[in-house]
């Protein structure tokens, strides 16, 4: 009895584990569920879509019936003109490549800095190591708007007499300080995210890398590198749509010049002075989109990798 | 005026003409009545227009900055309009419009990065910056000197902080204004009424002949729903109780729900909570606070209104091919005072210039802007309409649009007692939250005794 018994029990623990599967996949694959789901992911749609149609709506049109009205036409291309050429300040191009020199630079420095520092958290052993870390983690929660003041009261009149980084005077004519500051507060989060991928690689690799004689420049350049790219594209795209998207900072610290100004400052006014203009900001969304989608779909991949970074080991 | 831009050999002869600026500004004297003036003759010596800018030099090379709430379209006219300046000194305009005008301003002026200029909407801005930041200098005297030639004493008070001059009025607005039909009041032998008395008799005319409505208004404006009804109260209280009773019900040295401000909202009351009057077009009372205030007069081009009370700013909200002209689809006539006691109150709003520094190109530009000679450059250069300024060295016959002759017109009246909107000078609490909510709950059913008494007990 006790002999036959346990095959028995296997037998049918594996019939329960098959047929569990089997519900787990017939529920997945349930018609109403793929219908749940097509029907969700229209919902999400009909607004974009809604947008899109409105963008190429005449001006009357759009502000005299909703864009479900419209979907006969009549069609104009006279918002997107508007959006790209009109605005008196400066030409639409001009905002654009502002957005890409602010953008770039405020990409890589925090992730180049962000890589060194995660791996001297995570690798390098120093006094005060995990004060130093707890501190970094920490700085995450300070809210951006409680230090907009005292940093740029810090750029305009820097201690010892450094040269003053913002105002009229200013070497490079301003991008300097949204650079720094897009580093700076980009900085907490790059460091702690990069330092926990960081550790989940086998600390043996490393061992093995230093009986072969390699130093700490080796190891993060020939091991640490390679193995933290999708890591590193993921905080990429992260910091990438964080900078072309914000407003703030760039109105805050970018001294207030119309010539260092991105497609956000464009787009924020794009509705005029009292928002009688308002039809223009449908047209206006799907230009500022389209930079950000190719950014977004050709690093896709990584993305999904490097949500999990930072997460707890599986 | 197109984007700087800056080239490597034009970086080293900028350095060379920074140094040159350094030297420069060793040389600035100080002039009469805390003027600077730098060297050199200025390029507008002789030149028309340019007689109050000469006594500041020669400002070739110099650059001034500039920030305001206007953005495109509107910002072109502004930007065409300093022309003249940059003409008689040399001196160039960096022009710089952002709607978040003053939560950054703000920022700006207390982490010591100001603009030179700005164009500040509402004194109580100005007050903030002033007390709060310390950045704002105090106007020098051609400024002043202009402000008093060319402006009333209760724009000047205005831009004054606890006793020092420091804002120079630019654009304003007039809300006490009433749009009409003129064609329809010439068919029907309606006259247009300079009385209070008068416009009410009006109003029962037309409610008894029973062809339209005689009122319609609208007063939904998003999360400021309720503010066309805050202007109703303070442009018939100015006539009610006059502009010191104003003056303290403003600022609270009377409580909100005075016997004078109940009285005022009654007569408020007589016109738009009465049924017979209200609301053309629209419905009854209550559609008033459910009708966008851009929407609020657009019955009178279709017919079904008579009148409608609402800001010169109004013109733009008319739909397309609208005449707006007094031969023409649409005008407006000066809300009638009540009573004689009080001359003619006007409500309304305007732009101030303040300064940062005192710069020599900034007091330049500064008194350019608080100059008749800029007034009228500036109406020049609206072709559309849609401005004024109650700068009585303003020529009306630069305006444009009858509309902003006739803003003009009552600006410039000798007896005119110009009030800013009230709404805006109290606290947040009640100017930009209670102060709308209870006069929305007013419009659909609750009494004068209870709104006003909600908005005292609001008050900080």
């Amino acid at each position: 009895m006790t002999t036959t018994n346990p095959p028995a029990g296997v037998v049918t623990g594996a019939i329960a584990k098959e047929s569990a599967a089997s519900t787990a996949k017939k529920a997945l694959t349930n018609p109403w569920a793929s219908l749940a789901a097509v029907v969700i992911a229209v919902l999400w749609t009909v607004p974009t879509a809604g947008l899109l149609i409105s963008s190429f709506r005449p001006e009357n049109e759009v502000k005299g019936s909703g864009w479900w009205t419209g979907l006969g036409g009549p069609y104009t291309l006279e918002n997107y003109r508007e959006v790209l050429t009109g605005g008196s300040s400066a030409e639409f191009g001009t905002y654009v490549i502002n957005s890409i020199v602010i953008t770039l630079p405020s990409v890589l420095i925090p992730i180049t800095l962000a890589t060194l520092a995660a791996y001297a958290f995570a690798w390098m052993r120093f006094p005060g190591r995990n004060l130093l870390f707890i501190g970094v983690f920490a700085l995450q929660i300070v809210p951006i708007q409680i230090t907009m003041i005292p940093l740029l009261s810090a750029y305009v009149k820097p201690p010892f007499n450094l040269i003053s980084l913002a105002g009229g005077e200013a070497p490079g004519g301003g991008f300097y300080t949204i650079w720094l500051s897009h580093s700076i507060f980009a900085l907490p989060l790059a460091i702690y995210l990069l330092h926990n991928f960081m550790r989940e690689i086998p600390g043996e690799l490393i061992e093995s890398a230093r009986v072969d004689g390699a130093g700490h420049v080796q190891i993060f350049s020939r091991i640490m590198l390679p193995l933290m790219m999708p890591a590193i594209a993921a905080f990429g795209i992260f910091q990438f749509l964080w900078v072309w998207n914000d407003l703030l900072v760039a109105l805050v610290f970018g001294g207030g010049s119309l010539d260092i100004s991105p497609v956000t400052v464009r787009l924020a006014e794009l509705s005029g002075t009292r928002g009688a203009d308002w039809h223009l900001l449908s047209a206006g969304a799907f230009v500022s989109l389209v930079v950000p989608l190719i950014v977004f779909l050709s690093l896709q991949r990584y993305f999904v990798r490097g949500l999990l970074a930072g997460s707890v080991k599986g | 005026m197109r984007a700087r831009k800056i080239r490597p050999g034009i970086a080293a002869a900028a350095a060379l003409a920074v140094a040159g600026m350094v030297l420069a500004g060793c040389a600035e004297d100080e002039g009469d009545e805390g003027t600077n003036t730098a060297e050199g003759t200025s390029p507008g010596e002789g030149k028309a227009g340019c007689e109050q800018l000469v006594q500041f030099g020669d400002l070739t090379g110099e650059e001034v900055s500039l920030y305001t709430s206007i953005v495109a379209p509107e910002d072109q006219p502004h930007i065409d309009s300093y022309d003249l300046f940059e003409e008689c000194t040399g001196a160039t305009v960096n022009y710089e419009g952002s709607k978040e005008f003053e939560a950054q301003l703000v920022v700006r002026a207390k982490s010591g990065n100001p603009p030179d200029l700005a164009y500040i909407p509402q004194p109580g801005l100005l007050n903030t910056l002033v007390t709060d930041t310390d950045a704002v200098v105090a106007a020098p005297g051609p400024v002043e000197e202009n402000v008093d030639e060319f402006f009333g004493e209760d724009w000047k008070a205005y831009g004054t902080v606890d006793g020092t001059f420091y804002a120079a009025p630019l654009g304003a607005n007039v809300k006490s204004l009433v749009w009409y039909s003129p064609s329809m009041f010439a068919d029907n032998g309606w006259e247009i009424p300079q009385t209070w008395d008068d416009m009410i008799a009006l109003s029962d005319q037309i409610a008894d002949e029973g062809k339209v409505k005689p009122w319609c208004a609208g007063i939904e404006s998003g999360e400021a729903t309720g503010w066309p009804a805050t202007d109703w109260l303070e442009d018939v209280l100015l006539r009610t109780g006059g502009p010191d009773v104003y003056d303290q019900w403003m600022n609270h040295e009377i409580p909100f729900n005075d016997d004078a401000v109940v009285e005022g909202l009654d007569t408020v009351g007589d016109i738009l909570k009465n049924e017979d009057y209200v609301n053309g077009g629209f419905g009854d009372v209550k559609s008033i606070a459910t009708t966008a205030f851009q929407d609020g007069g657009l019955p009178i081009v279709d017919g079904k209104c008579a009148m409608h009370r609402q800001a010169n700013f109004y013109a733009a909200n008319w739909p397309e091919g609208t005449n707006v002209a007094e031969d023409g689809d649409v005008f407006a006539f000066y809300l009638p005072p009540i009573g004689e006691d009080f001359g003619n109150p006007v409500l309304g709003g305007g732009e101030f210039v303040a300064a940062f520094n005192d710069n020599t190109v900034t007091q330049a530009f500064q008194t350019y802007l608080s100059s008749d000679v800029w007034a009228n450059e500036k109406a020049k250069a609206t072709p559309a309409g849609g401005w004024v300024s109650a700068n009585n060295g303003l020529d009306t016959a630069n305006l444009v649009s009858p509309i902003d002759q006739l803003s003009a017109e009552i600006l410039a009246d000798p007896d005119a007692t110009f009030r800013f909107d009230a709404s805006d000078l109290m606290p947040g609490e009640v100017g930009a939250g209670s102060f709308w909510r209870e006069m929305t709950a007013w419009i659909t059913g609750q009494s004068t005794e209870e709104s006003l008494e909600k908005i005292e007990s609001s008050w900080p």
